[in-house]
């Protein structure tokens, strides 16, 4: 039903190259996250798929069909912009029938799947109102209830959460996993956000200066990252990466640990320093060492504890969950 | 706003009464602007209401029941073919502006929207209009004119206001399409919008602030050109009302009554255009400073 394949897509914007051959198969029903650093071209590969900006070469398949000269509208598919997008000068019903009524569907039926999108996301109360008379959640609401109407066999989702405020996010968060589950579509969604991504994804694609770095489910990519950069850009807070020569291991260049993963004592560990600072978080603990050589490093503890500014400690790693990177910061895998 | 927030903290009463005292001058001067704008004006129409002798003898004392008098207006309507020379300028002035706005419209949309080769060139040969007055090219134009035989038609008016309001209104309407976000024509493109109709649609819906105002300046330069009408359409039956005012304005004789009078009537149907369009106008000018 839904399903995209990508064959070697790139794409220049003049002498730039912002995406250079990408490779992804999305099975139907899946829910798929990009990630990666800002300008890597995330938002570009989504307009892409969606038929909004044209690839300057490679082949999209959308349900086996070959979609490259297809317009947005042929696709099969719905797109949730950052900045909700919506039409300002027309109600939320009307926002979300227009679609439909482009196609000219029957009446009853756009009534019918507006109704059901807007009781999906509890817009009823506000269905003839203006966008500006909503609030920041209710306007990301009506923009994914414009999305579902149209019964799409591909979502699309531009950092939808990102103009919410913390506690929003969560709501919505949750509700857009409530909605992959009820629609059983395909969905391929774009953040910033490592939560949202660990929490919602069945596979991330990691992207970085327009190539796919590693592809994975939450859990691959945190256990066993392919290189530097996939380490480093999933978990929070970040790996500490440590010159291997202060570890005296000659084999590797970078020696990686994610912050979970260290036991601070009072006895020898594997560096050690003075605590620098310390974050209380109630649930966590994050204590700063300064290790000299080995630089400033992360420790996350469970719970409360209490360490003073200043005092001598030294941070054992846990052996299993040492990360051995290569000069080009490839994994090394034992 | 960080040098002057300590003087706003420490001294916040002068400051105050500053700001009252700017706001009495900003007032003062636009008060006084406007009196020296709208003075020709009263005068005109206070005049049109005075018998012959008591618009020299006192030109700037309003009407009373000795020197009211209807003669100049009863002069205007007798002369019969007024409605007519009405009629001439409501007819090139709501065609014109007409033709101003969707060409204008369409062409800022190109400007805006799409990225092709020529796009700033094209961008470049259209606002040249701004700076070079049509006039320039009066004769060019009569020449043209004569050779499409359009010499005393309402349409060669028609055509060269187009061409004079066009510069300005794809400028202006250029700068204000690229203010709508992509997002938004995306989405629309997604929905199934043809291009057409992401342009009737959903821009020119949000650009409407801006058609207002480019209506107003296009319009009022319109209905007040005695030049065009004077070189291109002289003939009787397609004379506009700026022209044909002009028949009481003899070398030796002028028929103030008549002048005064036709020019007072001459304001109301820009007026009532103007009121109509003067919401969207304001909106369109604190467009800015309200987001
Ligand atoms: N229309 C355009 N013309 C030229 N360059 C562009 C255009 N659109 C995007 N780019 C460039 O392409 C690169 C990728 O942009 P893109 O918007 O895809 O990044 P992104 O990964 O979505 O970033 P963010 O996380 O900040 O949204 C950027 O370097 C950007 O400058
Ligand atoms: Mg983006």
């Amino acid at each position: 039903m839904g399903s995209l394949s990508l064959k070697n897509i790139h794409k220049s914007f003049g002498d730039v190259e912002v995406l250079k051959g990408i490779d992804l198969e999305v099975e139907d029903g899946e829910f798929v996250i990009f990630v990666g650093p800002s300008g890597c071209g995330k938002s570009t590969l989504l307009r892409i798929i969606a038929g909004l900006e044209n690839e300057s070469s490679g082949i999209i398949e959308i349900d086996g069909e070959v979609m490259n000269a297809q317009p947005p509208t042929k696709r099969g598919i719905s797109m949730v912009f950052q900045t909700y997008a919506l039409y300002p000068h027309l109600t939320v019903r009307d926002n979300m029938s227009l679609g439909l009524k482009q196609t000219k569907r029957p009446a009853e039926e756009i009534k019918s799947q507006v109704a059901l999108a807007s009781s999906m996301l509890a817009l009823d109360e506000y269905l003839d109102r203006r966008p500006a008379e909503l609030s920041g959640g209710q306007r990301q609401r009506v923009a994914i209830g414009r999305a579902i109407v149209r019964k799409p066999e591909l979502f699309l989702f531009d950092e939808p959460l990102s103009n919410l405020d913390a506690a929003l996010r969560v709501n919505t968060r949750l509700e857009i996993a409530r909605l992959h589950r009820q629609l059983s579509a395909t969905m391929i969604y774009v953040t910033h956000d490592q939560v949202e991504a660990m929490t919602l994804a069945d596979r991330i694609v990691v992207l970085h200066d327009g190539m796919v770095e590693q592809i994975g489910t939450p859990m691959e990519l945190y256990n066993s990252p392919a290189n530097k950069f996939v380490a480093g850009f999933i978990g929070s807070p970040q790996m500490n990466f440590i010159p291997a020569q202060v570890l005296s291991d000659d084999k590797a260049t970078t020696i990686g640990i994610r912050p979970e993963h260290i036991i601070l004592t009072q006895e020898d560990g594997d560096v050690s320093g003075t605590v620098s600072h310390i974050e209380r978080l109630g649930g966590d603990t994050n204590v700063y060492l300064d290790c000299g050589e080995a630089g400033l490093i992360s420790t996350r503890l469970f719970g409360e504890h209490d360490y003073e500014v200043d005092s001598k400690l030294s941070a054992k790693f846990d052996p299993d969950r040492v990360y051995r990177f290569d000069q080009n910061g490839d994994t090394i895998t034992a | 706003m960080t040098t002057s927030q300590p003087t706003s903290q420490s001294i916040s009463n002068p400051m105050l009464s500053s700001n009252t005292a700017r706001a009495i001058a900003a007032h003062a001067i636009l008060i006084t602007y406007t009196i020296i704008a709208l003075f020709p004006v009263v005068v005109i129409v206070i005049n049109s209401f005075k018998s012959r002798n008591a618009i020299f003898r006192s030109p700037l004392s309003p009407p009373n029941s000795e020197t009211f008098s209807l003669i100049g207006y009863e002069t205007v309507i007798k002369q019969g073919d007024f409605l007519l020379y009405f009629q001439n300028s409501l007819t090139v002035t709501i065609i014109s502006l007409t033709m101003v706005l969707f060409f204008g419209a369409m062409a800022a949309f190109a400007l805006a929207e799409y990225r092709f080769k020529l796009n700033l060139l094209t961008g470049l040969y259209l606002a040249l209009g701004i700076m070079i007055p049509i006039r320039l090219g009066t004769v060019a134009i009569l020449q043209m004119m004569v050779a499409s035989g359009l010499v005393n038609t309402l349409t060669a008016l028609i055509l060269v206001y187009t061409a004079q309001g066009l510069p300005l209104a794809i400028f202006i309407l250029s700068e204000f399409m690229q203010g709508i976000s992509d997002d938004l024509k995306n989405a629309g493109r997604i929905d199934g919008l043809s291009e057409y109709r992401i342009f009737l649609r959903l821009v020119l819906p949000l650009v409407r602030p801006a058609m207002a105002t480019v209506a107003v300046f296009t319009m009022i330069p319109i209905w007040n050109d005695l030049w065009f009408p004077l070189i291109l359409a002289p003939a009787e039956e397609v004379k506009t009302v700026t022209l044909g005012a002009q028949v009481f304005i003899g070398q030796f004789v002028t028929n103030w009554n008549a002048v005064l009078a036709s020019l007072s009537l001459a304001i109301v149907p820009v007026l009532i255009l103007y009121l109509i369009f003067s919401k969207q106008l304001i909106k369109g000018i604190t467009s800015g400073a309200v987001k």
